[in-house]
């Protein structure tokens, strides 16, 4: 993600793919703790203003410098009841999984319900 | 069929030893992922929008039923129980874990396969016509053609960083079912009208994509002997002046279009005269010790007629209608290649389960001398079947969902992942094609309607060959939507074309009242016997646009 580029409209979600498996991971916070990776969307941390997508960014090129993921970047999103949902529909499908597939993917509970990545 | 050798097993197994290592030095972080992602691309490493995707090359579109049942294990081992057959004859996983390519790429090469060059700017996958050796049209086999082309242009050293990816697609019969002219190079063999022996008609220059171009001949007859040289010809040329500032003027057939097929030509055949031929050109007992392996099968003496088939026939129009629609005719009597669709109402384009691999790859041992192709229509192909068992094989073909009888009718889509798997997509093309499917889903309406090639990309980069489809579909973003744009009278084949627009812009749910439209036109203006495509030429696009402007006319 290049530093000087524009940042889309806020709120925001920092998404991007595990290196070691490809899955789609989240950064989100659990309790008061540090900035992490969950497979699951509904967990993201919604960033607001510009301080929070601030600190976002600097997550993700730690982790991007430190060969946790790739192609981290952030997305807008609307919040609806209560969970981030992407406002473009490319994204959208990101945090589903293939529409033509219910049975596969996040949309099937796939990596979310068993085993939320710390 | 090909078998390795013991520089083809060393060459394949080093690679792997090569990538498990830069696979660790990635996870070690010795490696960055700019540094990491040419060398998983040149290993046919992608990364998707879901998940990583894994690239294996099909060579010119030829399995045994071994490396096919290969390929059932690993989509059940390392992914989710299905596979792709890709437009290029190739088969892609979309679920693989980059901790397991490794593994996945060692059991690759315990059956003669591998990933390599079918991605980066290097010569990839050659394609051959999916009827190679058992079309009755054929003058030579393409598959040793092919073959040698494999070999010469893997790792060659000094094309191994093209301007872009490169292309290469062989036929040796009269129809081309391998669309070679919307390739990069096509090969064409043909015998010579005064020396009758059999020569190439080499085009290049050919390409879909964001600049679609049908490709340009620049030799009608080049001698065999002299393939490899003129071929480095070609590349030298290209390597040397194609346009590496910007990617989108990278490939060859810009070149081509820029200066000219006659000046590229000049420049071809002036480098060609003067490399040293001997020195490049393929020994010719190599040539020969390829072709041996390309030998025909040790078919049966056979009637042309089945006497069980025709009572079979008889007795179940279901099965007769399936026959008639899915077999062509072989060139020994008795036999048939048949297709196997892929393309059942409802599912993904091109996909298979590992059941249905495993199925696929029993068949082709019992019934067809244990080989099977994959088209570029994204079927498979059992080539040498004796028309005999084709009840029995119909039979078993039911039984695991793939005895659908549309190949080459309105139904047999072609579909690339499109924005259901891509990260390139802008739109999504599976549902397209399962919703066009579900509307033409009766198969006496399908048969009615006769021929009709429907081809659907997600984006500009065209995988699902939409410029050359019949009826082309082709997906967009357009104002944070999916928009789906309608081309008309092109052609894949010997009278390559590329189909021209007919209006704006669709909504997905519009589609197919679309489609609907275009047919109608069809079945209203055609002549006794007149194939849609031919039907579209002969009137012209004014009709189908008239039809097409109540389409977008009824949803405003």
């Amino acid at each position: 993600m290049a530093a000087a580029a524009k940042r889309v409209p806020l709120p925001a979600i920092l998404l991007a793919n595990d290196l070691l498996d490809g899955d789609v991971v989240f950064a989100f916070v659990d309790g008061a703790g540090p900035l992490a990776w969950t497979r699951d969307p509904a967990l993201a941390l919604v960033a607001a203003d510009d301080a929070a997508a601030d600190r976002l960014e600097a997550f993700a090129a730690a982790e991007l410098r430190g060969n946790k993921v790739v192609d981290a970047y952030l997305v807008d999103v609307a919040i609806e009841s209560g969970s981030p949902v992407p406002r473009h529909f490319r994204e959208r499908f990101k945090t589903l999984g293939p529409s033509n597939r219910p049975d596969l993917g996040k949309q099937a509970g796939e990596g979310i319900v068993a085993a939320p990545k710390g | 069929m090909y078998r390795y050798d013991e520089f083809d097993e060393r060459f394949v197994r080093e690679r792997v030893a090569q990538f498990t290592d830069q696979v660790a030095r990635r996870l070690d972080g010795s490696l960055t992922e700019d540094e990491f992602k040419p060398l998983r691309l040149k290993n046919g490493v992608y990364l998707q929008l879901h998940a990583y995707m894994l690239r294996i090359a099909v060579p010119y579109g030829t399995l045994n039923s071994r490396q096919l049942r290969q390929l059932a294990l690993i989509g059940e081992k390392y992914d989710r129980g299905y596979g792709h057959f890709t437009t290029r004859q190739n088969l892609q996983f979309n679920w693989p874990k980059l901790r397991d390519v490794p593994e996945i790429l060692g059991l690759l090469a315990d059956v003669e396969m591998h990933c390599i060059q079918t991605s980066g700017n290097c010569i990839r996958n050659v394609t051959a016509d999916h009827f190679a050796g058992v079309a009755q049209d054929e003058i030579e086999d393409p598959r040793p053609t092919a073959e040698l082309i494999r070999q010469w242009s893997s790792a060659h050293p000094e094309f191994s960083y093209l301007p872009r990816k490169f292309k290469i697609a062989v036929t040796g019969a009269e129809a081309d079912r391998a669309v070679i002219k919307a390739h990069d190079i096509g090969l064409r063999l043909r015998r010579h009208p005064d020396t009758h022996e059999t020569c190439y008609e080499i085009s290049v220059g050919g390409g879909l994509g964001r600049t679609p171009m049908i490709g340009k001949v620049v030799r009608d007859y080049l001698p065999k002997k002299d393939l490899l040289a003129y071929l480095e010809a070609i590349m030298r040329v290209y390597n040397l002046e194609g346009r590496r500032d910007n990617k989108y003027k990278a490939r060859v057939k810009i070149l081509v279009h820029e200066i000219g097929a006659e000046e590229f030509t000049r420049r071809v055949e002036a480098e060609f005269a003067q490399l040293d031929g001997p020195s490049i050109n393929a020994d010719p007992e190599e040539v020969a010790r390829i072709a041996a392996y390309f030998a025909p099968p040790r078919y049966e003496a056979l009637p042309a007629v089945s006497n069980t088939l025709e009572a079979a026939k008889a007795s179940n129009p279901a099965f007769a209608r399936w026959v008639e629609v899915n077999t062509v005719p072989h060139k020994v009597p008795g036999y048939t290649a048949l297709t196997i669709s892929l393309k059942p109402i409802g599912q993904a384009p091109g996909d298979a389960t590992s059941e249905q691999m495993r199925r696929v790859a029993d068949l082709a041992e019992r019934y067809s001398f244990d080989e099977l192709r994959v088209t570029h229509a994204q079927n498979l192909v059992l080539p040498h079947v004796r028309q005999r068992d084709l009840f029995a094989i119909w039979q078993q073909l039911g039984e695991a969902g793939l005895a659908s009888a549309n190949i080459g009718l309105v139904t047999d889509i072609i579909s690339c992942p499109g924005l259901d798997y891509c990260a390139l997509a802008t739109a999504r093309s599976i549902p397209i094609a399962q919703a066009i499917q579900s509307r033409f889903a009766d198969e006496a309406r399908q048969r009615e309607i006769g021929p009709l090639g429907i081809k659907i990309s997600g984006c500009i980069n065209a995988c699902g060959h939409h410029h050359v489809g019949h009826i082309g579909i082709l997906g967009l973003e357009k104002r944070g939507i999916e928009s789906y744009q309608i081309t008309l009278g092109g052609d894949a084949t010997e009278n390559a074309a590329i189909g021209e627009i007919l209006g704006p812009g669709l909504a997905a749910e519009e589609v197919p009242d679309a489609i609907e439209r275009i047919v109608s036109v069809y079945l209203a203006a055609r002549s006794e016997g007149e194939s849609f495509i031919d039907n579209v030429r002969r009137i012209g696009l004014s009709p189908f646009k008239a039809a097409f402007q109540e389409t977008t006319r009824a949803a405003a």
